[in-house]
C-alpha cells in the first residue's frame, strides 16, 4: 500500500474506481434476489408495526396469491427514504399510523391519486385526502380519561375546559415530541386559529400535574395510580390494556373511564387521528397495490382490526370490536384530516413556546 | 477511504449553508437552551461516572487480590452487552410510580401519591446512571488492558524511588495508561451523544432529540442539519484538543522486561470495599435488569418463539459479524496508513472517519442514504442508456448500505482500538524491520498483527456488540423482509408493550455475552511475559 494513499488525489481516485467496479458487481449478486420486483408482489414500507399488520397481510397473500414484502420503520424515516429513493424506489404503498404523514407525503409529490369506486364507498369523505391520495384504514380517538373514584363526568365538558385553573395539578400528558399531541394541537389550530391554541396549550401546561414523561400507557397508570385525575391517551392503548394478559395494566385501566369532549350540536367534536396508507408515486406494482388497499377495507380485514387492535374502523358498515362498543358512541372532529398535516411545524413552535417538554 | 467514510457526514455538513434563520430564532428563543444544558450535563455526569466507575475496577481487577477477583475481571464487562435503551425500559418498568417497587412500598406503608419521596427515574439523573452504568465498560475494559500491558518493573522502580502505592498509581500506572483510559472515555461520551433511546424515552431533552424534532415537527431540515453539524464540531474540537493534549508526550513502553505481576493483597475493610463496589456495580448495570428481562421474557415466551425468531437471531448474528469484519480492515488501513505518514491531513482524515461515533443513528442513515441514493439514480441512467434495463437499487436497497451505515458509525470503535495497540508498538520496531527488508506491507503483517493481536479482538468485538444493539440505521436502511433482534424489540417497546419486548431484548444481551467473555480472556491472556 502506498504512503501517498490519500494524498495523492488521482490514485486515490483510481483505487477507488477500481474498487467500486467491484463492489458494484458484488451487490449486485447480493442484492439480485433481494431487490426482484417480480409479477404478484407488491411492496410496503409500514410504520404500522410488523407483528399488528403481519397477519392481515399473510391472509391477504392467502386470498390473492400475491406475495407482500414488507420494511418497517418509523414514518419520518421512511418517507425521507422514499424521497432519496426517487423515481427507483421499490415501495409501492406507504403505510402510516397518522395523517400527518400521509399528508406530508403528498405534499412532497411521493404519492399518487388512486380512483376506486370501492375505496370511496368504504371510506367517510374526511377520512381521505380530497384527491384521493390517501385513505384512512382505521381511526382512533384521543378523548379525555378521568379517576372514577375521584372525577364525576359531569364535571368534564370540553378541551378547552382543561386549560381552566380548577384542573391546576390534576392533569397528565405525554411530551410534545409525540406525533398524537402535535396533529391534536394541529387540529384545535385547523378550527380554532393559532393564538387560542396558543392559550389553551399555555393553560393545560400549567395545569400539568408532572412534567410529561413516557407514553400513553404511562398517563393512564399515572393517573390510577393517584399523580392526577385527568389523563389524554388514544383509544386503542385503553382497549389493549383492558383486553390484554397483563392483570396489573387490567387494573389500573379499569380505575379510569373515558369521557368524550367537545359533544353536542355546538361541539367540535372528539379529536380522531387514523391509520393509512397512500401509493406511491412510481409504483411499479401499482394494481397489487390497490388490490391490496381495497382488501384493508373489506369486511374480513376492519373486522380483524377492530378486534385485535381495539381501533374503531373506518367502514361503518363493519361493527366496532364489543370492548369499544361498551364505550358508547361518540362525536367525532368532522375536519378533513389533511389539516393535521397542514398545520403540525406551528403546533410544534406553540408547544416549544408555551414549554411543553 | 477516510473521505468515503466521512461521505455522509459531509452530505449533512452540505446544509449547513442553507438559510433557515426564523427557525434558528425560534429554537433559540425557545428551546436551544435547554438542549445545550441538558446534553452538556449529560455528558459531564455520564463522563464523571464512566471515570469513577470504570478506572478504580480496572485497577483493582489487575493489579489487587480480593475474594472473587477472577470472576469480576470478567463479569463487569458483562454490561457492554445491555443496550442502553433496553436498560431504561427494564428499570423504568420497576421503579416507575405504577411500576412493582413503588406499589408494593405503598401497599406496605398506607402510603398515596406526595406522601413520599421517591427518586424519579425518568430524569436526567436516570439517564445519566443508565448510560454510565452500561459504558463504563469501555473505561474498564481499556484501563485493565493498559494496567496489564504496563511493565510491572516500571511500579516497581517507583516503588523503589520510594512511592507508596499510592503515589505508584497516581504518578506512574495512571498517567501511562491515560491514552487508553482518554480513548475509552472518548468512546464512551460518544455513545452519550449518540443516544437518543434512553433520553427520549426519560423525556430528557437534549441534542439528540432537538434534532429530531426540528426535522420531523418542524419540517425544517436544514435546520435539523445544522444542528448535527453542531454536534459533529462540537466532538470533532473534542477530538482534536484531547490529542493536542497528549502531543508532548509519547507513551511507549520502553521496557520489554515483564514480570509475574504480584498482586496488591487487599484485606479485611478494604478488601470488603472492593468486593461491594465490584459487586454492586454488576448487579445495578446487569443482573438486575437481566432478571427484569427474563421475567418478562418467560412470561410469554410461547407467543414468540418460533421460526422467523430464529431468523432474527441469524439476521443480527450475520450482520455483526460482517460488519465487525470489514471495520478491523477498514480501521488498519487508516491506522497503519496514520502510522506510516503522520501528515496532518491524514490526521485529519482518520479524525473525520471516526466522528461518526458520536452522530445518531438516523442522521447517518439519511447520510448514507443521500449518496447513494443519487449513485442508485446515475447507475440507472447508465443502464438505461447502456443496457437498456434498470438495475433498480443496487446500493441503496441492499444490505450493502447497511453494512456502510455501521461502518460509518463505528469506524471509531475498531480505529480507537487499533491506534492504541500500534501506538504501543515502539517505532524503533518498524525502523529495524524494514532496515531487514521487509515492505511496509510485511511490517504490519508480520510483526504489528502479531504483536497487536488482543488490540484486534477487542476491535472485533466491540463493534460486533455495538452492531448488535444498533437501532436506528438498521430501522431504516435495511431491505424487504428482513428484520433483527433490536428493530422486533424497538417494535414491540414503541407501541408499550415492554413486557412482550422482553425476549428478544434478552435475546440481543445474551448473544452480546459471548463476545464479551471471549473479549475478556484474550486481554487476560495478552499480557506479555506468559498468562496470568
Amino acid at each position: 500500500m502506498s504512503i501517498h494513499f490519500i494524498i495523492d488525489n488521482s490514485y486515490y481516485l483510481r483505487i477507488n474506481m477500481d474498487m467500486l467496479k467491484k463492489l458494484l458487481l458484488a451487490t449486485t449478486l447480493l442484492a439480485a434476489p433481494l431487490v426482484a420486483v417480480a409479477e404478484g408482489e407488491v411492496n410496503v414500507y409500514s410504520s404500522r408495526q410488523e407483528q399488528l399488520i403481519k397477519p392481515i397481510l399473510d391472509q391477504f397473500t392467502a386470498a390473492s396469491g400475491i406475495k407482500v414484502n414488507l420494511v418497517t420503520g418509523k414514518d419520518d424515516a421512511l418517507i425521507e427514504r422514499l424521497k432519496l429513493e426517487g423515481d427507483n424506489t421499490p415501495a409501492d404503498l406507504l403505510l402510516t399510523a397518522d395523517a400527518g404523514r400521509l399528508f406530508r407525503t403528498k405534499d412532497l409529490g411521493l404519492s399518487q391519486a388512486i380512483e376506486s369506486e370501492t375505496l370511496k364507498a368504504a371510506i367517510p369523505e374526511n377520512l381521505r385526502d380530497p384527491d384521493n391520495q390517501w385513505f384512512g384504514l382505521t381511526y382512533r380517538a384521543r378523548p379525555i380519561f378521568y379517576v372514577k373514584e375521584k372525577i364525576k363526568p359531569e364535571e368534564l365538558s370540553t378541551y378547552a375546559d382543561l386549560a381552566d385553573p380548577k384542573w391546576k395539578g390534576k392533569i397528565c400528558v405525554r411530551s410534545s415530541d409525540n406525533i398524537y399531541n402535535q396533529s391534536m394541537l394541529a387540529s384545535m389550530i385547523a378550527s380554532q386559529g393559532a393564538e387560542a391554541t396558543t392559550q389553551w396549550a399555555d393553560g393545560l401546561v400549567k395545569n400539568l400535574a408532572r412534567p410529561p414523561e413516557g407514553g400513553d400507557r404511562d398517563q393512564l397508570k399515572a393517573a390510577a395510580a393517584g399523580i392526577c385525575d385527568l389523563a389524554l391517551a388514544n383509544t386503542y392503548y385503553y382497549g389493549q390494556m383492558l383486553a390484554g394478559d397483563g392483570a396489573e395494566d387490567k387494573a389500573a385501566a379499569e380505575k379510569v373511564a373515558i369521557f368524550w369532549p367537545d359533544q353536542g350540536e355546538q361541539g367540535r367534536g372528539t379529536h380522531i387521528n387514523i391509520s393509512g396508507a397512500s401509493v406511491t408515486k412510481v409504483a411499479k406494482n401499482k394494481d397489487n397495490a390497490v388490490k391490496l388497499l381495497e382488501y384493508l377495507v373489506s369486511d374480513e380485514a376492519q373486522a380483524w382490526y377492530a378486534e385485535h387492535n381495539q381501533e374503531y374502523p373506518v367502514k361503518t358498515s363493519v361493527p366496532a370490536s364489543s370492548l369499544l362498543k361498551t364505550w358508547g358512541d361518540f362525536k367525532a372532529d368532522s375536519i378533513n384530516l389533511s389539516e393535521l398535516g397542514k398545520h403540525n411545524a406551528e403546533a410544534v413552535k406553540i408547544m416549544d413556546t408555551v414549554g411543553w417538554k | 477511504m477516510a473521505l468515503l467514510t466521512a461521505l455522509p457526514i459531509l452530505a449533512v455538513f452540505a446544509y449547513v449553508f442553507v438559510p433557515s434563520a426564523e427557525v434558528w430564532q425560534h429554537l433559540a428563543a425557545t428551546v436551544l437552551s435547554d438542549y445545550l444544558l441538558n446534553t452538556l450535563y449529560l455528558s459531564l455526569g455520564v463522563g464523571l461516572g464512566v471515570l469513577l466507575l470504570g478506572v478504580p475496577l480496572a485497577w483493582l481487577c489487575s493489579m489487587c487480590e480480593f475474594p472473587g477477583r477472577a470472576w469480576f475481571e470478567w463479569l463487569l464487562l458483562l454490561p457492554l452487552a445491555m443496550p442502553a435503551y433496553i436498560i431504561a425500559y427494564t428499570y423504568t418498568g420497576m421503579l416507575d410510580f405504577a411500576g412493582p417497587v413503588q406499589t408494593s412500598l405503598r401497599d406496605l406503608m398506607g402510603w398515596a401519591y406526595g406522601d413520599y419521596w421517591f427518586p424519579n427515574i425518568r430524569s436526567l439523573g436516570g439517564a445519566i446512571l443508565m448510560l454510565a452504568l452500561v459504558l463504563f465498560p469501555y473505561v474498564y475494559l481499556l484501563a485493565r488492558a493498559a494496567f496489564l500491558e504496563q511493565s510491572i518493573c516500571v511500579l516497581e522502580v517507583s516503588r523503589t524511588l520510594g512511592c507508596n502505592q499510592w503515589q505508584s498509581f497516581f504518578r506512574v500506572a495512571l498517567p501511562l495508561a491515560r491514552p487508553a483510559i482518554m480513548t475509552g472515555l472518548a468512546l464512551a461520551l460518544m455513545e452519550t451523544l449518540a443516544d437518543f433511546g434512553t433520553v427520549q424515552y426519560f423525556g430528557v431533552t437534549t441534542f439528540t432529540t432537538g434534532i429530531f424534532r426540528t426535522w420531523y415537527g418542524l419540517g425544517d431540515h436544514a435546520a435539523a442539519s445544522q444542528l448535527a453539524a453542531l454536534l459533529m464540531s462540537f466532538v470533532f474540537i473534542l477530538l482534536l484538543l484531547e490529542q493536542a493534549s497528549r502531543r508532548r508526550a509519547r507513551y511507549y513502553h520502553s521496557s520489554g522486561k515483564y514480570a509475574q505481576i504480584k498482586r496488591i493483597a487487599l484485606t479485611g475493610g478494604q478488601a470488603w470495599a472492593a468486593v461491594l463496589l465490584a459487586s454492586l456495580t454488576l448487579l445495578l448495570g446487569f443482573l438486575i435488569p437481566m432478571a427484569q428481562l427474563a421475567s418478562w421474557g418467560f412470561a410469554n415466551w410461547q407467543t414468540q418463539m418460533d421460526s422467523s425468531f430464529l431468523r432474527l437471531i441469524q439476521h443480527s448474528l450475520g450482520l455483526a459479524i460482517i460488519a465487525a469484519c470489514c471495520a478491523l480492515i477498514l480501521a488498519l488501513i487508516l491506522g497503519y496508513g496514520k502510522r506510516l505518514n503522520p501528515s496532518p491531513l491524514v490526521s485529519l482524515a482518520a479524525r473525520l472517519a471516526s466522528i461518526g461515533y458520536a452522530i445518531p443513528g438516523t442522521v447517518i442513515a439519511i447520510g448514507v442514504l443521500i449518496p447513494f441514493a443519487w449513485l442508485d439514480t446515475q447507475l440507472n441512467q447508465w443502464s438505461q442508456t447502456v443496457l437498456g434495463m434498470k438495475l433498480g437499487l443496487l446500493l441503496s436497497g441492499s444490505l450493502f448500505i447497511l453494512l456502510f451505515a455501521y461502518n460509518v458509525r463505528f469506524l471509531a470503535v475498531s480505529l480507537q482500538t487499533v491506534e492504541a495497540g500500534l501506538g504501543k508498538i515502539k517505532p524503533t520496531l518498524d525502523n529495524a524491520g524494514r532496515s531487514l527488508g521487509l515492505s511496509p506491507h510485511a511490517v504490519l503483517w508480520k510483526l504489528h498483527m502479531p504483536l497487536m493481536k488482543g488490540s484486534l479482538l477487542t476491535a472485533v468485538l466491540l463493534v460486533f456488540v455495538d452492531v448488535l444493539k444498533e437501532l436506528p440505521a438498521t430501522l431504516i436502511l435495511r431491505p424487504f423482509n428482513f428484520n433483527t433482534l433490536a428493530v422486533r424489540t424497538y417494535e414491540l417497546a414503541s407501541d408499550e408493550r415492554l413486557a412482550e419486548a422482553g425476549l428478544p431484548a434478552l435475546m440481543i444481551v445474551a448473544t452480546g455475552i459471548i463476545p464479551v467473555i471471549l473479549l475478556s480472556r484474550s486481554i487476560s491472556g495478552s499480557r506479555a511475559g506468559g498468562k496470568l
